[in-house]
């Protein structure tokens, strides 16, 4: 049986020849996104935001009535809801805002919350709540710290490891390409103003592990190469390595991407952010091992002799003293 | 590399079948199979988002125990030095500022007064450093101040007493089940599966129920009080429900302050009907003791009134016809059955050293979890199929293998879940099916490898013996990367995200082990038995 192949044998692609283009539009996106970010913002969850969310299906209407139930909980007088689609046009969230009054008050959460049930109960007969979250402004505040606590951790950690595994420079090239993802995959969320959650967060994490996978695998082949070849040119060397893991990064990347895909398709609503997230991801880290980790290699001057050992003093004299008593 | 020695087979063989048994339990309940009562039952947990159920975060309010302490510091501190012998008088005492100070009357009792105080402090912590610290300002003046030790011993302290009260009106409730723990300072968390109305659970535990007795005050003029006015040694508490009878249409009440008796020595507390006018009630038994307090309240005050105050608030301030003796004791006020039956509950378990407020409230239906379940499963499965697929097609008989490993590798993982008892979330299956596409990069890595060893023109064993040694290097380092992500996630992260997290984790391991060591065994003995010639990858 003929065996399949997603990448033919032995390709020769230029990868690094656009590498300074490539940078140059991946550094616009970059920037771009955080542009995105502190403009338009993220679209909080009530993971971040703190308030209410209560999921609701209306069982007998293909669509949800979003601007009559925004008419509907917005006259309740808690300031406008925010209305969003999860997964079928019948399933939506409904997130309003707490008084001030209301926080950690037991009480009057369950008053708010019976209120705004009541009123979509009321002219929607079919309505069944699936869920209801209560997030008080202290709690959201606190999720806000450690995500970002997370994730910078997680970012430093990892470069750390590859910096003591590797070189400084593959530690530098890591970061800034884990760094490359994690500002794409902010950005397309404030872009589309999806709802960003606590789920987002184990995604975007999922996504360091990843995309750092991949650029493991890279800089490993590239360092095997370097030792082979000390003379080659580094692009011409880069663009060997890259060229020779290809077919695995390429298979790799499609075994995640049909075990996702039927996930977003078929899969719990609940799920679709995180999972979208990852799937995007996986094209922004791949892409990003590749023409982000491995030209920054060339500008922070790795070379030929970057993994050559060099000699210690004592392992100096002891080939001193070994060349003096080969000599008669 | 390829050596395989019998006892490492045993060993590998054992460790797979016995890891994957134990997963056995879950799937049967899955697919709704008895499973054998006799052998061991290690379960998956379902998170509440896949069981439905709530999820309830209380915070106490640290403060509130600070002025606790203070207040039966400033108590002990009275009575010991008013019984000291001879007695030692003091004045302008003052619990302000977190700290409590009075002056001596006399400065030249100072030492004698420093020995009363010192046995009312105890060590705290693991430095040997006291609970309060004593000073003696000008000459007179004690100034004692809670140390961070003590404090934090103190809120320790009261968390594990309101752990307890909040699980005996849990379990007062009769739901199945229920998790309580502590979580970091001042927090508990109480999940309770497959509860349609929380809102019984939460406002029982909203509810402090610290119940005191205490004598009105009849000598304050209505008006004085409802301007907050006072005669000395009273103090104003409001109504806590204003329309009330007993109110006569002012919000507050004077009562006094010393005196009264606590509610907290009960023997039961139940809901029952006002025999006159069959409204609602709670009738309370006192233990001996309390029996022996209130029975001595109210013979001492035949014809006052006493204010029943329940969490700061009075419920209702009945006048004492006749002395009860008996230890038995009726409240009434403003009460539904419902909530009389709550307060009855609340009663029974005791009062909360704290007030607990809820500031995280997550509660979801039984159908989305089972709908999410179901359709995740769908997902995993379609999911799994092409992963296989795509392998098989690639790799041909190397494909098979890792297939092979993979259904180990999920087992296995179920298997560690069940037996360490982690909960499955909704995120923890999208780490299920993340795990899945990417424990193959490992057989990819190898293959692809191994592949290339070929092309080079090496033997087919020197091959692939290459393929796993130079692969490894970049599969441990990448699983250690991965475990270090992991690992954060589920450090920072919090309930369901966790369960991605731990999914993951747990992935890893089993992945390297089937991924890599499962399948270099099975590839050594095709080798030894068919000594291929050629190798088709």
């Amino acid at each position: 049986m003929r065996l399949l192949k997603l990448v033919p044998d032995d390709t020769n692609i230029k990868f690094l020849r656009w590498r300074v283009p490539f940078y140059v539009v991946s550094i616009i996106l970059i920037a771009a996104s955080w542009g995105l970010i502190l403009t338009k913002g993220l679209n909080y969850g009530v993971d971040f935001a703190g308030g209410q969310e209560i999921e609701a299906t209306f069982t007998k209407q293909t669509e949800a009535p979003v601007a009559a139930l925004r008419d509907q909980v917005g006259k309740l007088g808690y300031g406008d809801p925010v209305i969003q689609r999860f997964g079928a046009p019948n399933e939506v969230s409904i997130r309003t805002k707490l008084p001030e009054s209301a926080e950690g008050n037991p009480g009057a959460a369950e008053a708010i919350s019976k209120q705004v049930i009541g009123a979509i109960r009321d002219n929607n007969p079919d309505v069944r709540i699936e869920s209801v979250s209560t997030v008080s402004g202290k709690v959201s505040g606190e999720f806000r710290q450690t995500a970002l606590y997370a994730l910078g951790a997680a970012m430093l950690a990892i470069s750390i490891y590859i910096w003591v595994r590797f070189e400084w420079q593959f530690g530098v090239g890591a970061l800034f390409a884990l760094f490359h993802d994690v500002s794409l995959t902010l950005g397309m969320f404030a872009l589309l103003q999806l709802e960003f959650s606590l789920q987002i967060i184990a995604a975007i994490l999922a996504i360091i592990g990843y995309s750092l996978n991949d650029t493991i695998v890279v800089y490993d082949r590239i360092r095997e190469d370097l030792k082979k070849y000390r003379k080659m040119p580094l692009p011409e060397l880069l663009d060997m390595s890259v060229n020779e893991t290809l077919a695995r990064t390429v298979m790799t990347s499609a075994t995640l991407l049909v075990a996702l895909i039927p996930l977003l398709v078929f899969g719990p609503e609940s799920l679709f952010g995180l999972t979208a997230a990852i799937v995007l991801g996986i094209f922004v880290g791949t892409y990003s091992s590749i023409y982000m980790a491995a030209p920054i290699l060339i500008w922070l001057g790795v070379s030929g002799s970057s993994f050559v050992p060099t000699e210690s003093a004592v392992d100096r004299q002891e080939r001193l003293a070994r060349e003096r008593s080969a000599k008669p | 590399m390829l050596e395989f020695p019998t006892w490492k087979k045993v060993w590998f063989w054992g460790l797979t079948l016995v890891i994957a048994a134990a997963a056995l339990p879950s799937l049967f309940n899955v697919a709704n199979f008895p499973w054998p009562r006799f052998l061991p039952d290690p379960e998956i947990n379902l998170g509440l988002d896949l069981a439905g159920g709530s999820h309830i975060l209380l915070e106490a309010d640290e403060s509130q125990v600070e002025q606790q302490r203070l207040e039966n510091m400033e108590e002990s501190v009275r009575g010991r030095l008013r019984l000291a012998e001879p007695r030692i008088r003091i004045g302008d005492i003052s619990s302000a500022n977190g700290r409590l100070s009075f002056m001596l009357k006399d400065p030249s009792q100072v030492d004698a007064a420093r020995d009363e105080i010192l046995p009312l402090t105890t060590g705290a912590g693991l430095t040997g450093q006291r609970d309060w610290d004593i000073r003696v300002e000008d000459g007179s003046r004690f100034v004692l101040t809670p140390t961070r030790e003590g404090l934090d011993q103190a809120v320790s302290n009261a968390m594990d007493s309101a752990i307890e009260v909040v699980r005996k009106r849990i379990d007062a409730l009769g739901t199945r089940e229920p998790t309580i723990i502590r979580q970091g300072e001042n927090r508990i968390v109480v999940q309770v599966p497959g509860l349609d109305d929380p809102q019984a659970l939460k406002s029982l535990l909203g509810q402090t129920a610290k119940l005191e007795f205490k004598l009105v005050d009849e000598s304050a003029t209505p008006s004085d009080v409802a301007q907050g006015i006072a005669p000395p040694g009273d103090e104003i508490v409001p109504w806590a429900d204003p329309s009330s009878p007993g109110a006569g249409g002012v919000p507050v009440i004077a009562v006094k302050r010393l005196g009264g008796i606590k509610g907290d020595q009960l023997t039961n507390a139940k809901q029952s009907f006002d025999q006159q006018n069959n409204s609602p009630v709670v009738s309370i038994t006192f233990d001996q003791t309390g029996g022996a307090k209130f029975a001595k309240l109210t013979s001492e005050n035949v014809n006052k009134r006493f204010a029943i105050i329940l969490d700061g608030k009075v419920l209702s301030a009945p006048s004492i016809n006749e002395p009860i003796l008996g230890g038995s004791a009726q409240i009434s006020g403003s009460f539904s059955v419902q909530s009389a039956t709550q307060l009855a509950i609340s009663l029974r378990s005791g009062a909360l050293p704290v007030d607990l407020t809820v500031v995280e409230e997550r509660t979801v239906g039984p159908d989305l979890g089972a709908d999410s379940i179901r359709k995740g499963l769908i997902a995993m499965g379609i999911g799994s199929l092409l992963v296989v697929l795509l392998m098989m097609l690639t790799y041909g008989r190397f494909g098979v293998y890792a297939t092979i490993a993979l259904v180990f590798n999920v087992l296995m993982i179920l298997g560690i879940m069940a037996v360490m008892g982690t909960t499955l979330t909704l995120p923890g299956i999208a780490g299920f099916v993340l795990t899945i596409g990417a424990a193959v990069d490992a057989n990819v890595l190898i293959y692809e490898r191994m592949r290339e060893e070929r092309k080079k023109g090496r033997r087919v064993i020197a091959a692939v013996e290459n393929g796993y040694k130079e692969a490894s290097r970049a599969i441990y380092d990448a699983n250690i990367t991965n475990f270090i992500a992991g690992v954060l996630l589920f450090a920072f992260g919090s309930g369901p995200v966790r369960g991605f997290a731990v999914v993951l984790i747990i992935g890893l391991f089993t992945s390297v082990f089937t991924g890599v060591m499962l399948t270099r065994m099975w590839v050594a003995n095709w080798l030894r038995k068919a000594r291929p010639t050629e190798l088709n990858v």
